[in-house]
C-alpha cells in the first residue's frame, strides 16, 4: 500500500489492524476514495501544534506504529535539521550507523526516522544492527582491535569508559547542542553523563530507569484483600511498598486466582542476558545497599572493593532464592524480557522491574492485555538499609529507604571520532545524531513504543500524552514514577566504567548457579566479588577507581 | 616403453628436467626467493618494531604484511620452476594449497596458542600480557568449565541412544512400508533446519511453559507444572531430545544407506537356515552393518562435541549450569566477557581433548570392528 493512501486512512480514523486486514483494506480504499470515506471519517482535529501532530501517528489504542508511521513522524520534525542543513548538502556522504535491532525497536525505528533525513540532505546511511546480546561483545572486538567500522552509534552511557575514554569519539559542536536544546534534559542525565574529560559526545536518545509496574486489579480485589486479612498478612492489601512486603505480597499470591486466572506475584529474571540482566538483581538490592549517605553502593569508592557479598546484597539474592518457588514453575528460565514481555504484558505475574517501557507497551503493543490495569511507582524501598560504613543496618527516621537503579543512564546516539578528519561528513554526522535526538522526535519515541523512555523536563507535559490518546490516571502514574525516579536524590547510579558488563555477566553466570541452588547466597555473592575482585586487576585497579568515582561525581 | 616414460617425462611440453637446468637459472631463482623471503621477514620485523613501539616507521595495520606473503607465495612458486624445471612445476600444484593452509589454519591455530598464553582482556588498559601458563592453571580450578565438561560427556552418551533410535527408523524405512519414499523426505527434514530456528520454534515455542502445545499436551497427561527446563536433569534432557530429533535423522540416513548396501543374499541363507527375524538382526544385520554404525556414532559424536547452538539459545546453559555445553561456556566468557586470552586458553584445551578423545576413539573402533568381525 501507498504510505500516502496509509497515512490518508489513519488521519480519517482507521486503526492500522483495519487497514491491514487484507481483502477487507482493498475494500476501505475503495470506499475512502468516494463516499465511503464518510464511515471512518471523524472531525478533525484541529490542533496545529507538531507535537499534538506527531503524537496522533498512529494513536494510542490503534496499534503498533509502522515504518510508515516512522517515515511520517522523521518528515514532520525534520525542520530543526533544515535550520542547520542546506537541502542536498550532504550529497555522496555516506554514513555507517551502528545500533540496535531487538524486539523491532532502536535501529528499526532510525531508520523510518532519518529515511527523510536522507532524502532532504542527499546522504546515505549504511546500517549495522545487533541484537542486544551482542552488542558489547562486537563494540569491544571493534575498540580492541581498532576495526571501529562505523561513523554513529547508539551507545550507553555505561560504555563510555570504553569508548569516549579511548578518544574513539567526536566532540559535540555547539550547533548540535543547540538543535537539540539540551539544557531540556533531565538533571541526572546531565554532564558528567554524556561527557568524558570535561567534553561532551552524547546526544542523549533515552532516559534509563528501572521503575515498578504492578497490576491494579489485583491490588484492588476484593476477594484478595479479604483472603490476605484471613490469612494474617500485614496491613491492608494493596500495592507494596517496600521489597519486604513485595516478598510477602508474593508467597501470598502463590496459587491464586483473579478472574479465574492464575496470578503470580513478582517476576524475578533468573536466566543470564548478556549483562543486562545484572540490573534486575540491582533493583531488588539498591534499597537495601545504597544508604543516603553514602554515594557509592556497587564498590568502595576507595579500593574498587565489591560491595555484592554485603550483607544488603546478599539479602537480595536471598530474597530471589526464597521468591522463586512462589513463581511461575518455569521462572528460573526467564530472562528480563521475558519477565516483561512474554510474561506481565500477556497477563502473568503482577509486579515486575523494568525500564520504563513497560509504561508505553501495555497501552500500544499489539500483545499487552493489561493496558488498563497497570499502575506504576517507582522501585519499592526497604524498612532497612545496610551501612557499609559501619557495617550496621540502619532504619532511617523518614522511613523506609528508598533508591532507584538508575540502570543503564539511557542510550545515546554518539559520532565516531574516524570522522574528524572529513568537515562534511562530520556535519552529515552530527545532523543524523542530533535529528534522532531531537526535541519533539524524542516525545513520539517517549510516548511509543521505540525503546526509549522520557528523558527530557518537556516529556512531563501530561495534557500532551492525554491529547494523544493516553488515560489521564494511567499516564499521571506511569510519568511520575518516572520522574520520580531520575530525580530522587538517593538514586543507585550506573557506573560508567570500562567493562562494566563482564562484571554483570561474570555476576549472572554465578547467580544463575547460586539461584538454582547450586550455592547459598552468601558464597554465590563471595564467588562473584572475587570474580569482580579478579577483573579490576585485570583491567586496571588504579585506572577503575578513578573512573568509578568520576561517575559517581566523587 | 621407452617412449612411454619419455612422453611422461616429457609433460608439460616446455618443462625442463632439473639436470638440463642452466646455473644461471638456477642462481636466478634461488635469487628470486631469496629476496622475497627476505622481503617479507622484513615486512615483518618492521611491522613487530613498529606496533610494539620500538620504532616509529611501519604500518597502520598487518595487511602489508599478509601482501608480502602473497607476493613471497608467488616468488617461491617461481623461484621452484626455475631451480628444480620439472619438479617445480610439479610442486606448483601443491605449493598454494600448502599456503593457503599455512595462512588459515597452521598460523591462526600457533596464534591461538601464543593468545591463550596471554592476560587480554578488551577492556584492559594495558591491552595483552604475556602471563604464561596462569590461563591453564586457571583453567584447572574453574568448576564452570568441569561442569561443561562434566554436560559433555552426558551429551556425548545421548548418541548412543540416538544411535538405537536411528537404527530403528533405518530398519523401518529399509522394509516394504506404504510411502516410505515419503516418510524418507519426511524424516531428513529436521536435519535441514538450522539448530537455532529448531531452539525457537520447539525449545521456545513448542515447549514454552505458558502456551506451548507440547507443555498443554503435558498438562493433559498429568504432569501439573510441565517446565521443561527448570529441573536440571529435564532441562538437560530437553536439550539432549532437541538436538536429538535434529540429529537422527543423519544417523538414520548413513544407516539406511548402510542397510541397502547390504548383501540380500547373506539375510535369505540366515532365513533358509530358519534364523528368526532377531536372530537375522542380532547375528548377521548388526555385525555387518557394524563398520557403518561406528563411522555414524563417530561423526555424530564429533558434532556433538560442538553442540552450543541450541543451549545459547534456549536455557543460556541454565538452569546453574545443568545444560552449559564447554563451546556455550566459552561463548560466553569470550564473548560477554570479552576474556579473550582466557577463553583462548579453554577452546585450545579443548581442541586438543577433541583430538586425542577422538584419535583414541577411531583406535577403539577400528580395533572394536575387527575383533566382531
Amino acid at each position: 500500500m501507498k504510505v500516502s493512501l496509509y497515512n490518508q486512512l489513519v488521519r480519517a480514523g482507521a486503526t492500522r489492524r483495519d487497514v491491514l486486514k487484507g481483502a477487507a483494506s482493498v475494500a476501505a480504499l475503495a470506499a475512502a476514495s468516494g463516499a465511503g470515506l464518510g464511515a471512518l471519517t471523524r472531525p478533525a482535529a484541529a490542533a496545529d501544534d507538531l507535537r499534538a501532530k506527531i503524537l496522533q501517528i498512529p494513536g494510542v489504542g490503534k496499534g503498533q506504529p509502522t515504518d510508515a508511521d516512522f517515515q511520517q513522524v522523521g518528515e514532520l520534525c525534520l525542520e530543526a535539521t533544515k535550520a542547520n542543513v542546506k537541502e542536498g548538502e550532504f550529497a555522496g556522504v555516506q554514513l555507517t550507523f551502528m545500533g540496535l535491532n531487538n524486539q523491532n525497536l532502536h535501529n528499526v525505528l532510525f531508520r523510518g526516522f532519518l529515511k527523510p533525513w536522507e532524502t532532504y540532505t542527499g546522504a546515505k546511511i549504511n546500517w549495522i544492527d545487533l541484537a542486544q546480546a551482542d552488542y558489547n561483545a562486537r563494540l569491544q572486538q571493534s575498540i580492541a582491535t581498532g576495526t571501529v567500522d562505523f561513523d554513529i552509534i547508539e551507545m550507553g552511557a555505561p560504555f563510555e569508559g570504553d569508548v569516549c575514554g579511548k578518544g574513539l569519539t567526536s566532540e559535540m559542536p555547539d550547533w548540535v547542542k543547540d538543535q537539540i536544546d539540551m539544557k531540556d534534559v533531565v538533571a541526572y542525565l546531565q554532564p558528567p553523563v554524556g561527557t568524558w574529560d570535561g567534553k561532551q559526545y552524547r546526544v542523549t536518545v533515552d532516559g534509563d530507569a528501572h521503575n515498578f509496574n504492578y497490576r491494579t486489579d489485583v491490588f484492588a480485589d476484593a476477594d484478595l484483600a479479604k483472603a490476605w486479612k484471613d490469612g494474617g498478612g500485614e496491613g491492608e492489601w494493596g500495592v507494596p511498598k517496600t521489597w519486604q512486603q513485595v516478598q510477602a505480597v508474593t508467597k501470598f499470591l502463590k496459587g491464586k486466582q483473579v478472574n479465574g486466572q492464575d496470578i503470580f506475584g513478582y517476576l524475578d529474571a533468573p536466566k543470564p542476558w548478556g549483562g543486562f540482566g545484572f540490573y534486575f538483581l540491582g533493583s531488588r538490592a539498591s534499597a537495601y545497599a545504597k544508604h543516603p549517605d553514602d554515594k557509592a553502593w556497587l564498590f568502595d569508592a576507595d579500593t574498587m572493593k565489591p560491595r555484592v557479598n554485603n550483607p544488603a546484597w546478599v539479602r537480595a539474592i536471598q530474597d530471589v532464592i526464597d521468591a522463586l518457588p512462589s513463581e511461575p514453575a518455569d521462572q528460573i528460565n526467564a530472562d528480563p524480557n521475558t519477565t516483561a514481555f512474554q510474561q506481565f504484558l500477556a497477563g502473568t505475574g503482577s509486579m515486575v522491574t523494568w525500564w520504563g517501557d513497560v509504561g508505553s507497551n501495555v497501552k500500544t503493543n499489539d500483545s499487552s492485555v493489561v493496558g488498563d490495569i497497570t499502575g506504576f511507582s517507582i522501585l519499592p524501598g526497604s524498612d532497612d538499609v545496610y551501612n557499609s560504613k559501619t557495617g550496621q543496618w540502619d532504619k532511617l527516621a523518614s522511613g523506609p529507604n528508598y533508591a532507584p537503579n538508575c540502570a543503564y543512564l539511557g542510550w545515546g546516539v554518539y559520532v565516531m571520532a574516524r570522522v574528524d578528519t572529513d568537515e562534511k561528513k562530520k556535519k552529515a554526522a552530527w545532523s543524523a545524531a542530533a535529528h534522532l535526538g531531537g526535541k519533539d522526535l524524542s516525545l513520539w519515541c517517549a510516548a511509543y513504543p521505540s525503546g526509549f523512555q522520557p528523558y527530557r523536563n518537556s516529556h512531563f507535559n501530561i495534557p500532551e500524552w492525554v491529547a494523544a490518546g493516553y488515560d489521564e490516571a494511567f499516564i499521571t502514574s506511569y510519568l511520575k514514577s518516572e520522574a520520580d525516579s531520575y530525580n530522587h536524590p538517593n538514586a543507585a547510579i550506573e557506573p560508567r566504567i570500562p567493562g562494566i558488563f563482564q562484571y554483570y555477566s561474570a555476576a549472572e553466570d554465578i547467580l544463575a548457579n547460586t539461584f538454582a541452588g547450586k550455592m547459598k547466597a552468601q558464597e554465590g555473592a563471595d564467588a562473584i566479588a572475587a570474580a569482580w575482585e579478579k577483573l579490576t586487576d585485570q583491567i586496571g585497579r588504579e585506572n577503575q577507581i578513578k573512573l568509578y568515582k568520576a561517575s559517581l561525581g566523587m | 616403453m621407452a617412449d612411454q616414460t619419455l612422453s611422461t617425462n616429457a609433460w608439460p611440453a616446455n618443462a625442463a628436467p632439473s639436470d638440463l637446468i642452466s646455473p644461471g637459472r638456477k642462481r636466478l631463482g634461488w635469487a628470486l626467493m631469496a629476496v622475497a623471503t627476505l622481503g617479507l621477514l622484513a615486512t615483518i620485523a618492521v611491522q613487530i618494531l613498529y606496533k610494539t613501539e620500538v620504532d616509529t616507521i611501519g604500518f597502520e595495520t598487518w595487511r602489508p604484511v599478509v601482501y608480502a606473503y602473497v607476493l613471497w607465495g608467488i616468488a617461491l612458486g617461481i623461484g621452484q620452476v626455475l631451480t628444480r624445471g620439472e619438479d617445480g612445476q610439479r610442486a606448483l600444484f601443491l605449493l598454494p594449497a600448502l599456503l593457503f593452509t599455512i595462512a588459515m589454519v597452521i598460523f591462526p591455530t600457533l596464534f591461538g596458542f601464543y593468545i591463550a598464553l596471554t592476560d587480554w582482556n578488551l577492556s584492559s588498559f594495558s591491552g595483552r600480557k604475556f602471563n604464561g601458563l596462569d590461563n591453564f592453571w586457571q583453567m584447572l580450578s574453574d568448576s564452570y568449565y568441569r561442569n561443561a565438561l562434566f554436560n559433555m560427556v552426558l551429551y556425548v552418551l545421548a548418541v548412543f541412544v540416538e544411535y538405537v533410535i536411528a537404527f530403528g527408523l533405518a530398519l523401518l524405512l529399509n522394509a516394504q512400508i506404504r510411502a516410505r519414499k515419503f516418510f524418507r523426505v519426511v524424516f531428513l527434514m529436521p536435519l535441514m533446519l538450522s539448530p537455532v530456528a529448531v531452539s525457537w520454534m520447539i525449545g521456545k515455542s513448542l515447549m514454552e511453559y505458558r502456551f506451548g502445545p507440547a507443555a498443554t499436551l503435558a498438562r493433559h497427561l498429568g504432569w501439573e507444572n510441565p517446565a521443561f527446563f527448570s529441573n536440571p536433569i529435564t532441562a538437560r534432557i530437553s536439550i539432549m531430545v532437541l538436538d536429538a530429533w535434529t540429529f537422527i535423522p543423519f544417523m538414520m540416513i548413513m544407516l539406511l544407506a548402510g542397510l541397502q548396501a547390504m548383501s540380500r543374499e547373506v539375510l535369505e541363507a540366515a532365513r533358509v537356515d530358519g534364523a528368526s527375524a532377531w536372530q537375522t538382526f542380532w547375528q548377521v544385520t548388526f555385525p555387518l552393518m557394524l563398520p557403518v554404525s561406528v563411522t555414524a556414532v563417530i561423526l555424530r559424536i564429533i558434532f556433538k562435541l560442538k553442540l552450543a547452538d541450541i543451549i545459547i539459545t534456549v536455557t543460556s546453559g541454565g538452569p546453574g549450569g545443568a545444560t552449559d555445553s564447554v563451546s556455550s561456556f566459552i561463548y560466553r566468557e569470550y564473548r560477554d566477557r570479552s576474556n579473550v586470552g582466557y577463553g583462548t586458553m579453554l577452546a585450545m584445551a579443548y581442541l586438543i581433548l577433541i583430538v586425542v578423545f577422538v584419535t583414541w576413539l577411531l583406535k577403539f573402533a577400528s580395533r572394536f570392528v575387527r575383533n566382531v568381525n
